[in-house]
């Protein structure tokens, strides 16, 4: 219940500052809307009014929020409902986000596991060797490098657009989630080893169980904690991130239609969809706290 | 006891190091880490390739004597030949030249941005962690709030109010982003030092707080924010050349590895090399700092040796 309080001043505040550094960009959207047409000044105050922008910055503020808590997101410059291209965009990185976490989840966790177990081994090496190689290639190279390899020249996946439905998503995906994915199995590899150290894990070897349980119910489970903390976390800013795979990859997703919004100077659509986003960070760490008092019992919220 | 003579156990014990003929073996945390450092090649080899870049960076014209501003259309994407190893780039400029004088952005803005952000971490981290209270809770709020905005689309608001894309606005964009981990981290690691004995007694002896926190608290702090640090340069590096290739960041005709890269993606077919250069210089200085990091944290960390 705390962290539900504490969540609030972080959505507020959050929203409020991409929404004052919106206010604050120089520049004037309708004449951006009209391009090189001259405006009639009875036609420009017409749409000032209509868009709020004579107002001072918090009345905009709240206006703002008064129509976030019935679901409206506002509307762009061009009249188009911001919520109605959201509805649109998000799917395909909602789909795309999901598939890269179930890949660095599953991958990272398996390859940290693995290596955490078999400390100074080949596995582990290959595993520490890959990761730090991985992180320092960035996401567009790396975006590149697979597209070129195993999309054009193997021709196994399709190179861009999202026409082969789930097959579509899965090399951009896979260069999604690959940094998150060195993260996750670092984590989990340093996590696990730290705790089959601990006393617990010798106290339930000298009770006698199966080094399957030792390792699956007391060690992991343990050692669970931190990776899952990174795991909600990176939730919001794998759907954030998109906006690179997007690009290389052509996937009409959200990180798309915020990309040509900033060039178009369309800043509702940009406030809705870092709303959004800050929404699902927000959700994806409490989900994260409810998830501790899962993997430890002695962690309790009142 | 008077202050003014040395008891006698410390002459006693001081003619005995004399007597040893050696020096003291320091035994603190910073030397201890060095020690260690000098004979771990995990330390050196990213540190020669760091010293190599910085280099690279500073005097270009000891790697090259060709303009990587001297094109010639005739030689436009030419493919990588004697002489000239990287080959041409679409105006026909030398691309090796062009990938050399590219360490100059990327050094810059990594050494600037992270410099700027343990400047801010520091001082807001250890104020928060060593008076606590409404400091700490202020503190913590606020980098809740910049925790919770995406940085990329966040980064690219920011830009659009500076109004400018130079090399100046992105460090403080990079800032501006980066800056709550690190005052996590500072945070964290001041907690746990201020309460040891030795501050306890630094107090006693009427230490003020300025002092305390300079003296005693900050340089037994100080490791986590070093280590993260220096991985930090590489996320920065790659962070700056994301938003350049986005079109966000630095625009032509400036030279950046981030730009050369979202050059080369029309012609990945006809023209590899185009992306191969500098990519493969990118990443081998993100990798760098990335190393660095790691054998910095294995340095400091006792429990892992």
């Amino acid at each position: 219940m705390r962290r539900l309080l504490q969540v609030i001043p972080v959505f507020f505040g959050a929203t409020f500052l991409i929404f004052a550094l919106v206010y604050a960009v120089p520049g004037d959207p309708i004449d951006a809307l009209a391009g090189d047409r001259p405006v009639t000044p009875a036609v420009r105050a017409e749409l000032r009014h209509r868009y709020h922008l004579d107002d001072p910055l918090f009345v905009r503020y709240g206006k703002y929020l008064q129509g976030l808590s019935h679901g409206d997101f506002g509307t762009n410059f061009r009249g188009r409902p911001v919520a109605e291209i959201m509805r649109q965009r998000f799917p395909v990185t909602i789909r795309l986000g999901l598939l890269a976490f179930l890949f660095e989840a599953v991958v990272g966790l398996a390859a940290g596991v693995v290596a955490g177990l078999r400390r100074r081994s080949l596995v582990d090496s290959l595993v520490l060797v890959s990761t730090t190689v991985v992180v320092a290639v960035p996401v567009f190279v790396l975006g590149y490098c697979a597209q070129l390899l195993l999309g054009v020249k193997l021709g196994w996946f399709p190179v861009v657009g999202i026409r082969e439905g789930w097959r579509s998503y899965f090399l951009p995906a896979v260069v999604l989630g690959s940094l998150s994915l060195c993260y996750v199995a670092r984590l989990a590899r340093a996590s696990l080893m730290e705790a089959m150290r601990a006393d617990y894990v010798r106290t339930a070897r000298a009770k006698g169980l199966s080094e399957r349980r030792v390792v699956g119910v007391h060690a992991l489970r343990n050692s669970l904690i931190p990776v899952v903390t990174f795991l909600g976390v990176d939730l919001g800013s794998l759907m954030a991130g998109a906006i690179v795979t997007e690009g290389i990859f052509n996937l009409p997703g959200i990180g798309q239609a915020t990309f040509n919004a900033v060039h178009t100077q369309e800043y509702p659509t940009v406030v809705g969809v870092v709303t959004a986003l800050v929404l699902i960070f927000i959700l994806a760490n409490l989900l994260v706290d409810v998830l501790y008092a899962v993997l430890d019992p002695r962690i309790r919220y009142r | 006891m008077s202050m003014s003579a040395p008891p006698p156990d410390a002459a006693r014990l001081d003619a005995a190091r004399l007597d040893a003929g050696a020096p003291a073996r320091e035994a603190g945390l910073w030397s201890d880490a060095w020690r260690q450092l000098r004979r771990n090649p995990l330390f050196l080899v990213p540190a020669v390739v760091i010293a190599l870049f910085t280099v690279m960076a500073v005097f270009p014209g000891l790697f090259t004597r060709t303009d990587p501003r001297a094109c010639d259309l005739s030689r436009s994407l030419l493919r990588p030949r004697a002489g000239h190893w990287f080959g041409y780039d679409l105006q026909g400029c030398d691309y090796y030249a062009k990938v050399i004088h590219g360490a100059r952005v990327s050094m810059t803005i990594g050494i600037a941005t992270v410099a700027g952000t343990a400047l801010v971490a520091v001082v807001l981290g250890t104020l928060a962690g060593f008076y606590g209270g409404i400091v700490d809770t202020l503190i913590a709020r606020v980098t809740d709030v910049w925790f919770a905005l995406p940085t990329f689309l966040g980064a690219v608001v920011v830009l659009a109010v500076l109004g400018g894309n130079g090399l100046p606005q992105l460090t403080l964009v990079l800032v501006l982003f980066g800056w709550p981990t690190m005052t996590r981290l500072m945070r964290s690691a001041v907690l746990t030092v201020r309460d040891l004995e030795y501050v306890t007694a630094a107090r006693a002896l009427g230490a003020g707080d300025l002092r305390l926190m300079a003296r005693h608290v900050l340089p037994n702090a100080l490791a986590p924010v070093i280590v993260y640090g220096a991985i930090r340069v590489g996320i920065v590096i790659a962070a700056e050349a994301t938003l350049s290739f986005l079109g966000l960041g630095l625009q032509l005709p400036a030279i950046s590895w981030g730009l050369m890269i979202a050059g080369a993606q029309p012609r990945l077919l006809s023209a590899p090399h185009l992306l191969l250069f500098p990519g493969l210089f990118l990443s081998v200085t993100v990798l760098a700092f990335v190393l660095l990091g790691d054998a910095l944290r294995d340095a400091f960390d006792p429990r892992l040796r």
